[in-house]
């Protein structure tokens, strides 16, 4: 006689002490668990609960628009967010930035042996949160471990998903002499708030990285203008960018470059926060080239513009929104700013990394 | 950002714009070299020159410590960091510094090189305590401003004992620069660059003090005014240096009263003197070999001299042949007169030096000037 068979036990994930070890990407047990027991449990949806390498997923009418971002940031966890969330923020945002609304992620993680697994779950049970709040789902993914030494903690990519009215054509190549250039907010918060926290800057100010999902913000911006931009490809909003590594100047620099135009802004009109104003001052840093994660640059026609401010105005992440310039006729491509202080200067592309003066 | 606003204030901006524009006399021309790369930098970012009458020309002089560090002292970093195996560390602005064969720091440090970016001395002597069985380097760079804080560590590191620290010492003097430009033929017989007066170093002079420009005032009978690094504080010093010229006057004046006195930092300068003493010559990019003007570390904390140390030796190098950054550095040439400005020499691939910080006058005109040298119409 057979004796009966016993249910398999398996000890659960030990989320609070365990730690990632090389069989968690070994294609075995241990990576279903993982997978299971946190991915898919945090993410928790119809497509991940059928255990495929793949998702079927079926989209809304409209040009599909896709997008895919690596996350590499140090530290892991910052004021303000950490690299769940702005996991979820950046590729959102640059889907966001075709005007289209985002539907579905795919998430590839690659962790590094030896990672606590409470963090992890911080990381991903952050992740969720975004992306619940976003309105995306997070449908497919993947899992990859490396020696200890060979990965920071955690890299995670992701991949967006999303679809935009047929009508709206928004990229780079499309600013126009005489736009407006419209800003969202206060430049700088995230890439000092990093900066801040790096252990051999610790200056301890008072910041908070912007990171937030844009989507939300552009819809509200397109709103106004839907219907004239479906009748006239000249009207409405022709470029929209999230000015992330680099900051404000590099984004104006990559659209001047890919519309064949140049650009007066003006200093005066940039909002840049005290705190933020002072840690670049200390550094030796411009606010112009520091990385945002949550504020957008919207090129507007001129007749269109105060209609869009005044839609970015009315909605929490465009609350400081400000017209910073417009697109000139320019066969060098320069972005020009009329200082604050009267004159006049070229506000050029990042070279290197942005480096602190000496002297 | 209280204490800084007030110094970039456009509407007092223009009030003295419009002063000096009262004040000089339409027939002459007044050209004055700012030293400093602090003040080329502030320049070039508020766009200082906009506000200025056609008569007034300023001229960048060399006072930007990565643009006048030689070739060869930037090869001799390099070997430390790539046969040495030592950590090398120093500020940001050295790193992308062309040396030979198409390397850098940050290019050696891709091929292995241990090169750490720090803020300041004390970072470096931090690194040091961290990793006792590690060799760490400090590469110090730097006028009289960078120089007692480099003391500081060494006497810091020898009072700890800690014997995995040394610097290559590169620091350079103010006041022997200005002699070399003064004494130039360019300057002196030729009046190819005819200078009327210098706006002096805030920061250095903040060490110093203004006493040391009195020489010059004197001898060469040429006005200084020492000025703050904010744009006001230029405008300021431009309207005395007009007033000087036009009253026929060579007096060393004091604009950055706030933070300068004539004496300067006592203390720091008994500290410098205390580990360092007068090199009996030393290379500037652009100006050669310039006598007395370069400070090396004194026999006493000898253990800390990494030249010594390591028993490494300068090798001259000559500077790339179309480059004109010697020429730049001592004012007979602008960026615009050099054929590979803007073309072969950028910021992301400099070949010479005045190209590689945001001081150099190269690099300064490159990122916010170039637009001058072409008509651009707004839509």
């Amino acid at each position: 006689m057979n004796a009966p068979i016993k249910p398999g036990y398996v000890r659960p994930l030990d989320l609070k002490h365990g730690r990632i070890d090389m069989t968690h990407g070994g294609g075995g047990r241990a990576m279903k668990q993982l997978i299971e027991q946190l991915f898919a449990a945090a993410f928790d949806n119809e497509w991940l609960a059928q255990g495929n390498d793949m998702a079927r997923v079926v989209l809304p009418p409209g040009r599909v628009v896709m997008a895919t971002d690596s996350h590499v940031i140090t530290p892991l966890f910052f004021p303000g967010g950490d690299i769940g969330c702005l996991s979820v923020h950046g590729t959102v945002n640059d889907v966001a930035m075709a005007g289209a609304v985002p539907v579905y992620l795919a998430a590839s993680f690659i962790l590094e042996e030896g990672f606590p697994l409470d963090s992890l779950k911080r990381i991903v049970d952050s992740m969720a949160r975004a992306a619940r709040d976003a309105n995306v789902a997070i449908v497919t993914g993947d899992t990859k471990v490396v020696e200890q030494g060979k990965g920071d903690g955690v890299f995670i990519t992701t991949t967006g998903v999303g679809v935009v009215d047929e009508a709206f054509v928004i990229g780079g190549e499309r600013a126009r002499p005489g736009d407006a250039i419209l800003l969202s907010g206060f430049i700088g918060d995230h890439g000092m708030t990093i900066m801040s926290t790096r252990e051999s800057l610790a200056f301890g100010a008072d910041l908070q990285s912007d990171t937030a999902a844009l989507h939300g913000l552009v819809a509200a911006m397109l709103d106004p203008v839907r219907e004239a931009m479906r009748g006239d490809a000249g009207r409405g909003i022709h470029v929209l960018r999230d000015p992330t590594r680099g900051g404000l100047a590099t984004t104006l620099n990559e659209i001047a470059g890919q519309s064949g135009v140049g650009m007066l802004i003006e200093e005066g009109a940039i909002a840049v926060r005290p705190q933020v104003e002072a840690a670049c001052e200390f550094l030796g840093l411009d606010p112009l080239y520091v990385a945002n994660e949550g504020k957008l640059v919207a090129i507007v026609a001129a007749e269109d513009a105060e209609a869009v401010l005044a839609a970015m105005r009315a909605h929490p992440l465009g609350a400081d929104a400000a017209l910073i310039g417009t697109v000139t006729e320019d066969p060098h491509h320069f972005v020009q700013m009329a200082t604050r202080f009267g004159g006049r200067r070229v506000v050029d592309w990042l070279t290197g990394e942005q480096l602190p003066r000496i002297c | 950002m209280k204490y800084i606003d007030e110094f970039r204030d456009g509407e007092l901006a223009r009030g003295i714009a419009a002063q000096i524009a009262r004040e000089v006399r339409p027939d002459r021309r007044y050209q004055f070299m700012e030293f400093c790369g602090g003040h080329t930098h502030a320049i070039s970012r508020y766009g200082v020159t906009d506000l200025l009458p056609p008569q007034v020309k300023l001229i960048h002089g060399p006072g930007c410590p990565v643009c006048v560090l030689p070739i060869g002292r930037v090869d001799l970093a390099i070997r430390l960091a790539l046969e040495h195996k030592v950590t090398l560390a120093t500020y940001g602005d050295c790193l992308r510094v062309p040396a030979s064969d198409g390397l850098s720091l940050l290019k050696a440090k891709a091929r292995g090189a241990k090169i750490a970016m720090v803020y300041s001395a004390a970072d470096a002597l931090d690194l040091a305590r961290r990793q006792p069985e590690q060799q760490v380097v400090f590469f110090a760079i730097g006028f009289e401003t960078t120089t007692p804080p480099t003391a500081l560590v060494i006497k810091q590191a020898a009072a700890e004992g800690i014997a995995n620290f040394s610097v290559v010492c590169n620091h350079v003097l103010t006041p022997s620069a200005i002699t070399s430009i003064l004494e130039s033929p360019e300057v002196r017989s030729l009046g190819t660059v005819p200078l009327d007066g210098f706006i002096g170093p805030a920061h250095v002079s903040t060490v110093i003090g203004s006493r040391p420009y009195e020489h010059f005032a004197q001898e060469y009978a040429k006005p200084v005014v020492i000025a703050g690094f904010e744009p006001l504080d230029v405008m300021q010093a431009i309207l005395m240096l007009v007033r000087q010229v036009n009253d026929g006057r060579a007096e060393v004046e004091n604009e950055f009263t706030r933070a300068v006195t004539r004496d300067g930092n006592l203390k720091a300068q008994a500290l410098v003197s205390e580990v360092f003493e007068l090199r009996r010559s030393f290379e500037w990019r652009g100006l050669g070999d310039v006598p007395y003007s370069a400070l090396a570390i004194r026999e006493a904390y000898a253990a800390f001299d990494a030249e010594k140390k390591f028993a490494l030796e300068t090798r001259k190098v000559p500077d790339n042949k179309a480059c004109e950054c010697g020429a730049i550095l001592r004012g007979v040439k602008h960026p615009r007169d050099c054929r590979i400005f803007g073309t072969v020499c950028t910021p992301e691939n400099p070949i010479g030096s005045c190209m590689v910080s945001s001081e150099g006058a190269c690099a300064a005109h490159y990122t916010y000037g170039r637009f001058r040298e072409i008509a651009v119409q707004a839509a």
